[in-house]
């Protein structure tokens, strides 16, 4: 309980008292409603939340930063005596912005801890300047198995990461899918190139034929890799990329009479693929992720519950890792309600984490890895992405 | 390694060739400018970008759910066009009227209307971006994602040709870029208007002194560059279905590049250009990859200017006559 400032350096004590001396000024100006007498009023904490919050790949950082405001929000309504603010970092993916806003977070505005870096490339570079001011972080989407071997004390995530996504997809590939001949594409990014290669991997021992074809997301002609795979003949395609370029290469795909099985990871997982392919082209696709998305027919009273407060409070379903940025944001709203309001302090606490979250039972190995290791697959059905199931045992149709 | 190019030659190939077009299209936008104004409009792939912006939002506005056919399918098409057409001739001439007459009339040097160039072209982007995508098209927040377009025709297989499936769209695409092309090779080497624009770029000077008004000469050609870009913007929605905010960048650098190759200035050298380098991105793709293909582009345009410097036709506008 006790905060360890012998144990900060000077210069980060300094930050947090400053931290604490302007949260408290701001705190005093606000209207506060049950303050209570003599009592000093209450601090306010500032968590940041960074990841592309309007670049092209928003619609998979939107929905948790909703949900990592939704646990502040119902947080605060409890009127605890260290209140949390939610700083917002629009990084729009790109890992130099990231970096000079980690920089910000940790200079300018004291954040004690951090929801994010949301993506695995930004995150590679970002999570150093946290590490180095001792800042805890949580990613809700970073799935990057490199990330957990850098020896970073300050680092967490709530999802399983490519090493266990990839092959579970490939297994599926293999098995419920029966695919002999698979046809794999990445789009070359830190995170895309990673899944592919885990799934490459896995297909090669279940004793599956793999052909390679990489891709430019932002490029818009694919007609190269699709003449590829047209003379390949596979029986599946997987892309490890996000849905903006998973959309353009399903529709020109299809387009050119390739009926094969597309499977994605969970970078593809929204409605912008829908978008991009078409309703009638996405039909069928397959997607693979880490990530628990309430579903309309939910029977977790739990998952109802929080779907529910969601759509009432941001008028829409929750969709890809709200969920898991609501757990992130739990597991420090946890640890600053037990006491804890230094980054240190906090970053303990987490590391001790144990509670059932929304999309999973919460606790982190020592590389920050969470402990629970699901990973789910969904798939495009008359213009909507539907929950097919456990990739273990969920079962294909036709 | 040379199997996959080999084994389907005929596919690697349409799909360079449509490509190339849609290249050729663009950089004609970049040449005449060049040739004109010995400027390059780096905000041309921003004009590009209304084009297929405006054509969308024709498709958008249409409100149909399965694709066009028959008559409603040759009046949606030829409205796109317009529209796109127009809404990038317009763009452009108020881009040259705003960002490039004044410093021109003052005299400045050319990098000043460089500078102003990349200016307009980040202002366009943004625009989009922040106003016109989630206001205009009703998209709020969502103005740097890509955006859908319906499918306005069938994409149906007309016939193969050595294993190469020839759609509809694809032909027309072809057809339409080559013709505007041929158009405008007329318009410029016979016709008066054509006579001013080449005076203009070989002796602006002299020029006027023979009567040429030089400021409708650079607003012609502003128009015709825009149109073009406009069409290939309406050609490239039809083909793809897509467009966003960014969508010039990438197109814009290869039309450029294009420009380059057939030798800038030159307007059949941007047709050459566009086909040329539609194919050899295609093949390079074919034999190395797909992560390769701009690689081996690039690689050829840099072979190509080492041996001829000036591009592959090497004259530019003034010289280019039928």
């Amino acid at each position: 309980m006790r905060p360890k400032i012998a144990r900060l350096g000077g210069v980060l004590a300094v930050g947090v008292a400053l931290t604490v001396g302007l949260a408290a000024c701001g705190g005093g100006s606000e209207p506060e409603a049950g303050g209570g007498g003599s009592s000093a009023a209450p601090t306010t904490l500032k968590i940041g939340f960074m990841g592309d919050l309007s670049g092209e790949n928003s619609g998979i950082v939107i929905p948790p930063r909703n949900g990592a405001q939704l646990a502040v929000d119902e947080y605060n309504a409890t009127n605890p005596k260290v209140k949390i603010e939610l700083v917002p970092y629009d990084s729009r993916a790109d890992a130099s912005t990231a970096v000079a806003l980690a920089q910000q977070a940790v200079k300018t505005d004291k954040v004690v801890a951090m929801v994010g870096p949301a993506f695995s490339g930004e995150s590679k570079q970002a999570v150093p300047v946290l590490e180095e001011a001792k800042i805890p972080n949580i990613s809700a989407s970073a799935t990057n198995v490199d990330l957990a071997k850098n020896g970073w004390k300050y680092w967490h995530r709530v999802v399983p990461n490519d090493g266990v996504q990839g092959p579970a997809i490939a297994d599926f590939i293999a098995g419920p899918a029966a695919a002999k001949n698979v046809f794999v594409i990445d789009d070359k990014s830190e995170y895309g190139l990673g899944l592919a290669d885990a799934v490459r991997a896995q297909l090669k021992t279940k004793g599956a034929t793999v052909t390679d074809d990489a891709l430019d997301p932002n490029a818009t002609d694919y007609s190269s890799t699709v003449n590829k795979v047209v003379s390949a003949k596979p029986d599946a395609v997987f892309f490890g990329g996000y849905y903006a370029g998973a959309g353009k290469l399903l529709k020109q795909l299809r387009d050119k009479g390739v009926t094969a099985k597309f499977f994605s990871g969970d970078g593809s997982l929204d409605k912008g693929i829908i978008e991009g392919a078409g309703q009638e082209q996405a039909e069928g696709a397959l997607i693979g992720c880490p990530c628990r998305i309430p579903t309309p027919d939910e029977t977790d009273e739990k998952v109802k519950k929080f779907a529910a407060d969601y759509k009432a409070k941001f008028g829409a379903d929750p969709l890809i890792y709200a969920t898991e940025g609501y757990d992130a944001m739990t597991a420090f709203t946890k640890a600053i309600g037990a006491g804890a309001t230094t980054p240190d302090a906090i970053n303990e606490a987490i590391g001790k984490s144990d509670f059932d979250g929304i999309s999973k039972h919460i606790s982190f190995d020592p590389t920050g890895e969470p402990s629970a290791k699901s990973i789910y697959i969904y798939q495009v059905k008359a213009g909507q992405i539907g929950l097919l199931g456990d990739s273990t045992t969920a079962k294909l149709e036709g | 390694m040379f199997d996959n190019l080999l084994g389907s030659f005929w596919p690697y190939t349409i799909d360079g060739l449509i490509l190339g077009a849609i290249y050729g299209l663009v950089a004609l936008g970049y040449t005449m400018v060049y040739g004109v104004l010995r400027l390059i409009n780096f905000a041309h792939s921003e004009i590009f970008m209304i084009g297929t912006m405006a054509s969308a939002f024709v498709v958008m506005t249409m409100g149909f759910t399965q694709p066009l056919t028959g008559l409603a399918l040759v009046g949606g098409l030829l409205l796109m066009l317009l529209v796109g057409g127009a809404a990038s001739a317009g763009s452009a001439v108020l881009l040259e009227r705003i960002a490039y007459r004044p410093l021109r009339k003052r005299g400045a040097s050319r990098l000043a209307a460089l500078i102003s160039a990349i200016g307009a072209s980040l202002f366009l982007q943004e625009l989009f971006a922040l106003v016109i995508i989630p206001h205009v098209f009703n998209r709020p927040q969502q103005g740097r994602n890509q955006m859908g377009v319906a499918r306005i025709m069938d994409k149906d297989v007309l016939f193969t040709l050595g294993g190469a499936q020839i759609r509809a769209d694809q032909i027309l695409i072809f057809v339409a870029a080559i013709g505007m092309m041929v158009l405008l090779d007329l318009l410029v080497n016979r016709t008066k208007i054509g006579r001013g624009i080449r005076a203009t770029s070989q002796d602006p000077e002299t020029a006027v002194l023979m009567g040429v008004d030089i400021d409708k000469i650079v607003r012609i050609t502003f128009l015709i560059g825009g149109l073009m870009a406009g069409l290939a913007g309406a050609l490239f929605i039809l083909q793809f279905e897509i467009t966003k905010f960014s969508i010039g960048f990438l197109l814009g650098i290869k039309a450029f590049t294009a420009a380059v190759l057939g030798g800038i200035g030159n307007l059949r050298g941007a047709l050459l250009g566009g086909l040329f380098l539609g194919l050899i991105e295609n093949y390079g793709a074919a034999i190395f990859g797909s992560g390769w293909k701009d690689v081996i582009a690039f690689t050829v345009l840099v072979l190509v200017l080492m041996f001829r410097p000036t591009g592959i036709l090497g004259e530019s506008l003034q010289q280019a006559r039928a």
